[in-house]
């Protein structure tokens, strides 16, 4: 399976994503942001970090970037397009998935491990995978999700949701609400459910020495759902 | 302008400085000219009351590969890996303007690792506010985490440890003493020492603006009422730039173009160019028409004095400028050939063809003052004589609860959510341990680092506390299972003006020095920060250590929550029962007076290396090092940590229950054991002498001395974790 990872200036999850990506059997190629052409790819991932700073609005910047227009082609033909933090933040500026992420509720940046419930298995993310809740690192201050009345009814209607925060339980409560995101939404799909924007960033659990392990089964899922 | 003593003066020199400068130059330096002096012989740079004592201290080792002197201190790791550390202070800055003070600290010292070709892998802090009840202390705690936050979470840096700690004493001056390690391979180390003549000064970054100016002079004096007009002395940060700087530079580095690199920190373009001519001992010849900035019709002065973040100077090998200036292009940055190595061991300064200075490099560094303060020995207090019917009518757990949830010793989570604490995907031990710990990238070793400061025993007698420091650090790395290596400190005080502010740094200064030579742990890198100060009134004594160590094989390190039901809890090192300077007698006692523990370093030297035997022969399921609240308290995080619970017994002593758990006796540790490996721990622990106490066994969820004495694991959790939390929403 061939992936690729966009590198934005101001990117620092990228070689993160390119070693986690290597080790569940990915071959991997890192891609400059101001390259037109992607190469042939069966996954696409946008990383974590601040793109141009997040200076202007989380993601903006990066989302006009020369890169993104292929990515956008990409995925408008249904390639698998899939953002992490930073990344799920660009992905809602280019449009490809609905809703914006504002501040954080408490106005701090967040760095804690947290539970996700899969609300979604329809799709090649999570087709297949055993667990119905995963324990997954969060990193942000911009992760509150947040759209319409009108979009939210959309998104349901469409089974759109990809993740929510939970408990250990997968009771999904405003308690264990990290962020403020609207009805705890972790990650969401685009209609057809080949783009995946996600707050978590799965490529920092995937080995027993750190904060655990959740991460390796969602890779090693994604890569035999790929295959 | 015509300059002359007052302007001098102004400038933060002293008469007889300006008197020095004239002479050495043979007339009077133009203001552009003193303005150089001034941030080249100022405190902050020049360590004029510091380096006659910093001298003496043991900056040696078999796997030093750089001490002091460098960008930062360079240690051998093997298989041609090698780590750059330093500990910077941003002390006055961060009390101005504590988001942007506090972020440029992160910025700065990362800056100064990644000059010289290493990837910073993980940043740590030390961070000092004044009382909790001080009006201003929680805004500036909320501003400085921010800006630490702000700054490394954007470049992508993990923050895997700090302290944090409140005292009075720092009402007016708070401290911010960052941290940083980077990794590099050995043979690709790069250096501030310019070579060759006629080889292009190379400026790239960020453009220069008003900003700073002034600031390491500004670093230099006390604060009085005027402080909040000083706001334009401090720098703003550009982590996203700086980020960009990093994998430019790194990216540059890969090849051979570089002879000389140097960030520009403190004084900015001054002291790095005049540091790398120096080192060389060459002249360097710099058109400042040529420097990109930000800000239209800067002057000569202001160009040299802007201490602008995120910019370095670099000489280059003839001919590589092309391929440097593409790759600074590629990442968006300024680059422009501001000027040339010479021969005249001169810095000279051109600007609208006029040279508008030109100073002999040595008059500004070897020639700048060195003071022989005057300082007061301080003598040892005497101990307290404590009344026991005082202790005794105490309950433990009562008192536990207090301690627990005392500001000093309660759970900082806080703030290290704030901190992105593992990207780059290698921290294996995250804050709230003993140390951080983050993995060599793809290797099967590890780092671990730690910071620590104990001002109040500094403070009671400043040369034990200079050693009790160092041996904290020591114990820290060691709790992980990591074999220390070496340290950096931070030096905080008062004036140096004042006798006893010079005497405490003079005495902890030694006390760091014997400890550290003891220990065979050098000091490779630091920082002096002097006029920490308010009016008359100086902080307390506050040496910083970041100490780092090394993991060989991570698969065994050690964490210090507890285990598993039923393994024996030992604590190793002689409780004396010493209360006096302990967090109990000024918490619960009310009592400030006496000497603060002893350091026996014999003791701390063989207790810390058994207990690495132990942890190497897998006999050690968690530790951790007795520090603030003694051995109760360490207990009490052990059990929060592991949620587990312990029973305990009180070993047979003369000494009371109160002074047997609350004492802080130094070189000590709470160690977790099976029952199958007691026999084979007591033996190694009997046949190298050190001493012992058998505590008790872990339970499930309480906390157990007797029937009367108990608490739940989840109580003690709900005070040491709440405290903090309900203070910054209150």
């Amino acid at each position: 399976m061939k992936s690729a990872v966009i590198t934005f200036p101001g990117s620092n999850c990228d070689r993160d994503m390119d070693v986690a990506l290597k080790k569940f059997g990915f071959k991997n190629k890192m891609v400059w942001h101001q390259d037109v052409e992607l190469p042939k790819s069966d996954l696409v991932v946008l990383p974590g970090g601040f793109s141009y700073g997040d200076y202007l609005r989380c993601g903006s910047m990066a989302s006009k970037s020369k890169i993104m227009q292929s990515v956008i082609n990409f995925a408008n033909s249904g390639g698998m397009v899939m953002g992490i933090c930073n990344g799920f933040q660009i992905l809602v500026e280019t449009g490809l998935v609905p809703g914006v992420l504002l501040r954080n509720k408490y106005l701090e940046f967040i760095c804690k491990n947290v539970f996700v419930k899969i609300s979604d298995k329809d799709n090649a993310y999570f087709k297949n995978i055993n667990n119905n809740i995963l324990e997954l690192h969060i990193a942000h201050n911009e992760g509150n999700y947040f759209c319409t009345n009108d979009q939210l009814k959309e998104i349901e209607d469409n089974a759109q949701v990809a993740i929510n925060y939970c408990n250990n339980e997968g009771k999904i409560e405003e308690l264990f609400n990290p962020n403020g995101s609207l009805k705890n939404i972790a990650g969401i799909f685009n209609k057809e459910k080949n783009v995946l924007g996600m707050m978590p960033h799965p490529e920092r659990m995937i080995d027993p020495s750190l904060s655990g392990e959740d991460g390796s089964l969602f890779f090693k899922n994604l890569i035999n759902n790929l295959k | 302008m015509t300059v002359n003593e007052k302007i001098a003066i102004d400038h933060g020199l002293k008469e007889e400085e300006y008197k020095k400068i004239c002479q050495l130059l043979k007339r009077t330096p133009n203001i552009t000219e003193l303005g150089i002096f001034s941030a080249m012989w100022n405190e902050h740079c020049s360590y004029k009351s510091s380096r006659l004592h910093l001298k003496k201290l043991p900056t040696k080792g078999k796997q030093v590969i750089q001490g002091p002197g460098e960008n930062a201190g360079v240690v051998d790791i093997g298989d041609n890996d090698a780590i750059v550390f330093k500990i910077e202070s941003h002390n006055h800055p961060s009390f101005i303007e504590p988001y942007q003070g506090a972020a440029t600290g992160v910025g700065g010292i990362m800056r100064d690792v990644f000059t010289m070709g290493a990837r910073p892998i993980a940043n740590l802090n030390s961070i000092h506010f004044g009382s909790t009840q001080h009006k201003k202390t929680k805004n500036l705690l909320r501003g400085v985490v921010h800006g630490i936050g702000g700054y490394g979470n954007c470049m992508g840096v993990p923050t895997v440890a700090g302290q944090t700690s409140f005292d009075s004493s720092y009402n007016g001056n708070i401290l911010v003493n960052a941290m940083t390690l980077g990794l590099v391979k050995k043979d690709k180390i790069f250096y501030s020492k310019a070579a060759g003549l006629d080889k292009p000064v190379i400026y790239v970054g960020s453009k220069t603006g008003r900003d700073g100016i002034h600031g390491a002079s500004m670093a230099s004096a006390s604060f009085d009422d005027k402080i909040e007009e000083k706001k334009p002395t401090v720098q703003v940060g550009d982590p996203f730039t700086e980020k960009l700087l990093l994998e430019a530079c790194l990216e540059l580095m890969e090849g051979d173009s570089i002879i000389a690199i140097q960030d520009m920190g403190a004084a900015g373009l001054t002291s790095s160019s005049i540091e790398m001519a120096s080192k060389g001992n060459l002249g360097i010849e710099i058109n400042l028409n040529k420097v990109p900035c930000r800000e239209t019709k800067m002057t000569p002065y202001e160009i040299m004095l802007s201490e602008s973040q995120e910019r370095m100077l670099i000489v280059l090998e003839n001919g590589k400028e092309d391929l440097a200036k593409k790759i600074f292009d590629k990442w968006n940055l300024d680059f422009a050939i501001i000027g040339k190595t010479t021969n005249s061991k001169k810095i000279e300064l051109f600007f609208d063809k006029e040279k508008v200075a030109d100073i002999p490099v040595n008059t500004l560094v070897e020639n700048s003052p060195m003071y022989d303060r005057k300082w007061k020995k301080a003598k040892l207090p005497k101990k307290n004589k404590i009344n026991k019917d005082d202790i005794n009518n105490l309950k433990i757990i009562e008192v536990l609860k207090k301690v627990l949830a005392n500001p000093n010793i309660c759970s900082k989570e806080w703030i290290w959510q704030q901190y992105d604490h593992t990207v780059m995907g290698d921290t294996i031990q995250k804050p709230g341990g003993d140390s951080g710990v983050v993995r060599v990238h793809g290797t099967n070793k590890a780092v671990a680092a730690s910071v620590d400061s104990s001002a109040v025993y500094c403070w009671a007698h400043p040369l034990t506390g200079g050693k009790q420091v160092v041996c904290e650090s020591f114990r820290n790395l060691i709790s992980v299972g990591a074999k220390p290596i070496a340290i950096t400190n931070c030096l905080n005080f008062g004036s140096p003006e004042n006798e006893e502010n010079m005497g405490e740094f003079v005495e902890c200064v030694q006390g760091i020095g014997e400890a550290s030579s003891y220990l065979k742990f050098p000091v490779v890198s630091g920082n002096v920060s002097f006029y920490n100060q308010t009016k008359d009134r100086g902080i307390k004594p506050t040496p910083s250590i970041g100490g780092v160590g090394l993991i060989k094989d991570y698969s065994k390190m050690i964490t210090m929550d507890f285990k598993e039901v039923d393994n024996v809890v030992l604590v190793i090192g002689k409780t004396e029962g010493h209360i006096d300077q302990s967090l109990f007698a000024r918490v619960i006692l009310n009592e400030k007076n006496g000497p603060p523990p002893e350091i026996n370093l014999f003791n701390e030297k063989n207790n810390g290396e058994t207990l690495l035997k132990l942890i190497d022969a897998n006999l050690i399921k968690s530790a951790h090092d007795i520090s603030l609240g003694g051995i109760i308290t360490a207990i009490s995080k052990m059990c929060i940590k592991g949620n587990k619970g312990i029973n305990l017994k009180k070993p047979k002593y003369l000494i009371s229950e109160i002074e047997y758990f609350f004492a802080e006796d130094q070189g000590r540790y709470i160690i977790e054991i099976s029952k199958k490996d007691q026999k084979k721990v007591l033996d190694i622990l009997n046949k190298n002498a050190v001493h012992y106490d058998e505590l008790g066994t872990i339970n499930e969820n309480m906390l157990l001395l007797n029937e009367k004495t108990k608490v739940t694991i989840d109580e003690l959790k709900g005070f040491n974790t709440k405290w903090l939390k309900d203070y910054m929403s209150s």
